[in-house]
């Protein structure tokens, strides 16, 4: 029996086979649709799996190269690219810039060329310089780019597995108060959550010292209609942001770049801005507090808060992985996603 | 298919399942993603009805098996198949045959993740035009095809309704 049809124009509850994304590059949310976020974050729950199984290996990016180049220190987003290059069975070779021709002088742009001609396919950059991975994307004619933290600029790899791990928590991101704490201004975490989670529908509160906010980014917000951060809430004080959080983001507060003197001391700022078991106490009790990581303990949180039953640091490590896995598994697929 | 061709087809297929496995014993019903697991819980079900067994059902999603990575972006669905495979008969699930290259990827995944006693195969359709030296032992209906057509399984849990229809021109496998 043959029962032929015209197609309909709409099929009831038919889900895509495709994804929906068509980025070559990732450099920071800003270039992020909802829709692509989503694609991220529903492919990352998938490679997660991947991650809990007894043999971490499929053989989805065989054949791959995946290069990652490193011109600032880094534990953990360097091993998590790696890690989830290595579980999708690409292939992945680490380069410092200490080990690298860089240390005889040779430009960035330069390295980057002689790496693409060793056929990688996906270039993963962490440089001190803002912008250095546009730099990248925009003369490589092969090879995918993506951001794993340039200057204070943005690390959207970070921010999407911050999204994946409130989601994955709370279910949704639409509608959550997230109060990310302590030195806005110089962390790019914060500003490619800034971006992440204002385009999820999420309610985003700053907090932290007015020295350490990212006024550039909020400059006409109040004035200027659609403004991206318009409904951005800057709280200075710690105590009257916590109560109503679903979701505490700790920063690292960056001594690296507090040569200019936004803060008297570590001291102080420990007293003023710690997240800590006793501030804790004045959150909801199934606050989610979060932290990128390196954390300077004591600093901008308590050891007791850090490793404490709301805490899900160790959790945000591993779905950075899941993370990673489905972003190099968007970007190793067709050129054009028709 | 009208939605009772396919409710007959599956019940034919659960109990040529029991009679070739001598009852239920060991067996897991793994669906594929997205139809093939709608199609499995239904056998699982017959078999219920039939010998009163309950067998668990999975679904496996082969999206990181595929060996067309470069060529299409598919989305990655969940797998999840809630017992260990090893020494189990495995009964893979899906709803239409075509190149065999999805079944091939299957049991990749599925070998990954254990060492079944066994693996058969449960399509709703077989369209023909294999490309692997797979066949299915289990089918619904064979419907021949020609390169150009589609094949369009609905289901009520996923598309609201039951009916297998053929499209022309519907383009690339």
């Amino acid at each position: 029996m043959r029962t032929v049809q015209i197609p309909e124009a709409t099929t009831v509850g038919q889900p895509a086979e495709r994804v929906a994304w068509n980025k070559r590059h990732v450099l920071d949310l800003d270039e992020f649709s909802r829709q692509e976020m989503e694609a991220v974050l529903d492919t990352s729950s998938a490679m997660k799996d991947v991650l809990h199984r007894d043999i971490k290996k499929v053989p989805t990016l065989r054949g791959k190269s995946i290069l990652t180049l490193f011109y600032e220190s880094s534990t953990r987003t360097r091993v998590s690219f790696e890690q989830a290059g290595k579980v999708l069975s690409a292939d992945v070779i680490n380069i410092s810039s200490g080990t690298s021709s860089a240390a005889k002088g040779e430009s960035l742009l330069d390295t980057l060329l002689t790496l693409q001609s060793m056929a990688a396919d996906v270039i993963v950059i962490r440089h001190p310089s803002s912008g250095a991975p546009y730099l990248a994307a925009r003369h490589l004619g092969h090879a995918s780019v993506v951001n794993a933290g340039d200057g204070t600029h943005a690390h959207p790899t970070q921010a999407l597995l911050d999204a994946f791990t409130i989601r994955e928590k709370r279910g949704r991101l639409e509608g959550l108060r997230v109060a990310i704490v302590g030195d806005v201004a110089h962390s790019r975490v914060a500003r490619s959550n800034l971006w992440g989670l204002t385009r999820m529908g999420a309610h985003v509160v700053l907090c932290g010292p007015p020295t350490l906010m990212p006024w550039d980014l909020l400059k006409g917000r109040e004035t200027t209609p659609g403004h991206p951060f318009g409904a951005v809430e800057v709280e200075l004080d710690l105590e009257k942001a916590l109560p109503d959080a679903d979701v505490i983001m700790a920063l690292r507060l960056q001594k690296e770049r507090q040569q200019m003197g936004a803060i008297p001391s570590l001291r102080e700022y420990a007293r003023l801005w710690q997240v800590n078991t006793e501030r804790l106490a004045l959150c909801r009790p199934d606050v989610l507090l979060m932290h990128p990581g390196p954390m300077n303990e004591g600093v901008e949180i308590s050891p007791e808060a850090a490793h404490g039953p709301h805490s899900v640091v160790q959790e945000q490590v591993t779905n950075g992985v899941a993370v990673r896995m489905a972003l190099l598994y968007l970007l190793c697929g067709p050129a054009e996603s028709s | 298919m009208s939605s009772e061709d396919i409710r007959r087809a599956l019940s034919r297929i659960a109990h040529e399942v029991l009679e070739h496995q001598r009852g239920a014993q060991d067996l897991v019903l793994v669906g594929m993603q997205t139809r093939g697991v709608p199609l499995a819980r239904r056998i699982a079900e017959r078999i219920k009805e039939f010998e009163s067994i309950e067998v668990p059902v999975g679904a496996l999603d082969i999206s990181l098996y595929r060996d067309d990575v470069s060529l299409r972006r598919s989305r990655v669905r969940p797998t999840d198949i809630p017992v260990a495979i090893d020494s189990k008969k495995v009964l893979l699930v899906d709803d239409v045959l075509f190149t065999g290259r999805s079944i091939r990827a299957a049991m990749d995944a599925l070998t990954d993740m254990g060492r079944p006693k066994s693996i058969q195969l449960a399509v709703l359709v077989d369209r023909g035009h294999r490309e692997l030296p797979i066949r299915a032992d289990y089918v619904g209906k064979n419907v021949p095809t020609a390169l150009d057509e589609e094949v369009q399984v609905r289901l009520v849990e996923t598309d609201g309704r039951d009916e297998v229809v053929i499209q022309k021109g519907g383009g690339a496998p």
